[in-house]
C-alpha cells in the first residue's frame, strides 16, 4: 500500500481539525479499509485513527434509545446492548469472526455501507439517528446507495442512538466464505408500526420493505407476509446467488426475523 | 518514520515505522518474531492473530502505530517460562491439530483467546469461535478435538469419523 501519515487523536475535537488536512481519512478498526489500502482501491495522504477516542466508545441507554459510541467495537456491542436491545447484541455478536468484532466498529461499517454488511440493516429499520460531528441524520436520510450515505468530506460519525423496539430480530443468510450478508433482514416492531430493513440483496443497498411493513404493523406473525411477493427486479445477482433467489431469501428471512423476535 | 513503543511478550520494544506499517510486518521484519504467519494478507484466514491487551485480532489489519502503549502477545509468548509447550500447544500435538503447521500459530492464539473468556466451550462453540481461522489442509476436527482437551474436558468423536 501506498504510504501515509498516520494520527491518532484523542478527543472529537482534534479529529475534526485532523480531518480537515487534504487526502485525510478517518480509520476505525480497519476491517476493510486496511485490504482496501492494500489493494491501492484507497489511497490517503493522512489516515486518521478514531480509535483513540474515549468520548466515541461505550453504551448507553438515555432517553432517546440506546445510544453507541462510533468506534464501539462489534465485540463490545455483543457483551454490553444485550441487556437493552438483545436483537442488536445478537447481530453484533454475529459479524465477521471473533478477531473482526474485536477490532471492528458500528461508526466503521456504517461509514462504509457495504451493501452486504449487518448493521445498515438495525439502523434503518431501528430509525436510528447516525450522529457525526457535525449534525444528527435520520436513518431515512442516511443511507444512500451501494457504499454511499449522507457523509459530507471529513465528516465521521461520532454515535447511532437507536430507539428500542418492543421487540426485534435479525436473521441472516450466511455467504460463508466472506461471513457477509448474502441476504439478511431486519425486523423491528415499536408502538408506532413495524420496520424491515433488508441488506445484502440490492444493488441500492439496505432498503426497507414497505409492503411487509404494513402487513407485519396490521399482524405481526409471519403468516402475514406469506401473499407477497418481493420484485427481483433491482436485486443482486452475482456467483453465489441470482436475483430471484434473494427475493424469495428476503421473504424466508423475514418469517423467520418474525417468528424469532424478543 | 514515526517511534512506536509497544509491549511485545512482556518486553517492551520500540522501534520507527511508516505510517503503513502493520503489526504483522513489525513482528515478523522488526522484531524476527516470524512466528506470526502471514496466510492471505487479506484479513481472511486468520494465520496472523495475536492479542492485542488481551484480545485476539489480525495483525495483518492493524497499523503497529494504531498500538501504541499496548500489550501485544504472540505465539512465541505462549510457551511455558521453562520452554516447555503450554497446554494448548501440547495438546495441538497431542491430537494432531495441524498438518503442514501454517495456520497454527493463529489457531493456537484464537483458541487461548477463546478459553479466557469460556474456558469450558462446546463443541459448537469452538467451532463457531474458529470461523475466522481457516485451516487449508481441512484438519479442523483434531484441531476442535485439541481445543476441547486444552480445556479439561472429555474429547468426543467427531460426527465426520
Amino acid at each position: 500500500m501506498f504510504n501515509f501519515d498516520f494520527v491518532k487523536p484523542s478527543s472529537i475535537a482534534d479529529a475534526v481539525a485532523a480531518m480537515a488536512q487534504t487526502g485525510a481519512q478517518a480509520l476505525s478498526g480497519g476491517q476493510t479499509l486496511t485490504p482496501t489500502m492494500k489493494q491501492r482501491l484507497a489511497s490517503p495522504s493522512v489516515l486518521v485513527s478514531l480509535t483513540g477516542i474515549a468520548e466515541m466508545k461505550g453504551v448507553c441507554l438515555g432517553a432517546d434509545g440506546l445510544s453507541i459510541g462510533g468506534a464501539t467495537t462489534h465485540a463490545t456491542v455483543a457483551a454490553e446492548a444485550g441487556a437493552y436491545y438483545p436483537a442488536l447484541a445478537d447481530l453484533a455478536a454475529n459479524i465477521g469472526d471473533p478477531m473482526v468484532r474485536n477490532r471492528g466498529t458500528i461508526g466503521g461499517s456504517v461509514a462504509n455501507n457495504d451493501p452486504a454488511a449487518c448493521y445498515p440493516s438495525a439502523v434503518l429499520a431501528s430509525g436510528a439517528t447516525v450522529v457525526t460531528n457535525k449534525r444528527k441524520i435520520a436513518a431515512d436520510d442516511y443511507f444512500v446507495g451501494m457504499f454511499s450515505t449522507a457523509l459530507d468530506e471529513g465528516e465521521f460519525i461520532t454515535g447511532v442512538t437507536f430507539p428500542v423496539p418492543e421487540k426485534a430480530a435479525y436473521v441472516k443468510f450466511n455467504q460463508p466464505a466472506s461471513r457477509f450478508a448474502l441476504t439478511g433482514v431486519f425486523v423491528a416492531k415499536y408502538a408506532s408500526g413495524v420496520r424491515v430493513a433488508v441488506t445484502g440483496a440490492s444493488n441500492n443497498g439496505v432498503f426497507r420493505w414497505a409492503e411487509a411493513e404494513a402487513a407485519l404493523s396490521a399482524n405481526f406473525s409471519a403468516s402475514a407476509v406469506e401473499g407477497l411477493t418481493v420484485s427481483a427486479a433491482d436485486l443482486i445477482t452475482d456467483l453465489h446467488g441470482t436475483a430471484a433467489y434473494r427475493a424469495n431469501l428476503v421473504k424466508v428471512l423475514t418469517k423467520r426475523a418474525v417468528a424469532g423476535a424478543k | 518514520m514515526t517511534k512506536v513503543t509497544m509491549t511485545v511478550n512482556g518486553k517492551s520494544v520500540s522501534a520507527e515505522v511508516e505510517g503503513r506499517t502493520l503489526l504483522s510486518a513489525f513482528l515478523r521484519e522488526g522484531l524476527a518474531l516470524t512466528g506470526t504467519h502471514i496466510g492471505c494478507d487479506t484479513t481472511q484466514c486468520g494465520a496472523c492473530t495475536v492479542h492485542v491487551d488481551g484480545k485476539a485480532v489480525k495483525s495483518c489489519a492493524v497499523f503497529a502505530l494504531d498500538v501504541e502503549g499496548a500489550d501485544v502477545r504472540t505465539i512465541e509468548g505462549m510457551a511455558n517460562a521453562d520452554g516447555s509447550l503450554s497446554v494448548i500447544q501440547q495438546s495441538f500435538q497431542d491430537h494432531h491439530g495441524l498438518q503442514c503447521g501454517f495456520c497454527t500459530p493463529g489457531m493456537v492464539m484464537a483458541s487461548a483467546a477463546l478459553l479466557a473468556d469460556n474456558p469450558k466451550p462446546t463443541e459448537a462453540e469452538v467451532r463457531h469461535h474458529l470461523e475466522g481461522n481457516i485451516c487449508r489442509c481441512t484438519g479442523y476436527h483434531n484441531i476442535v478435538k485439541a481445543v476441547l482437551a486444552a480445556s479439561g474436558q472429555d474429547v468426543p468423536a467427531v460426527a465426520a469419523e
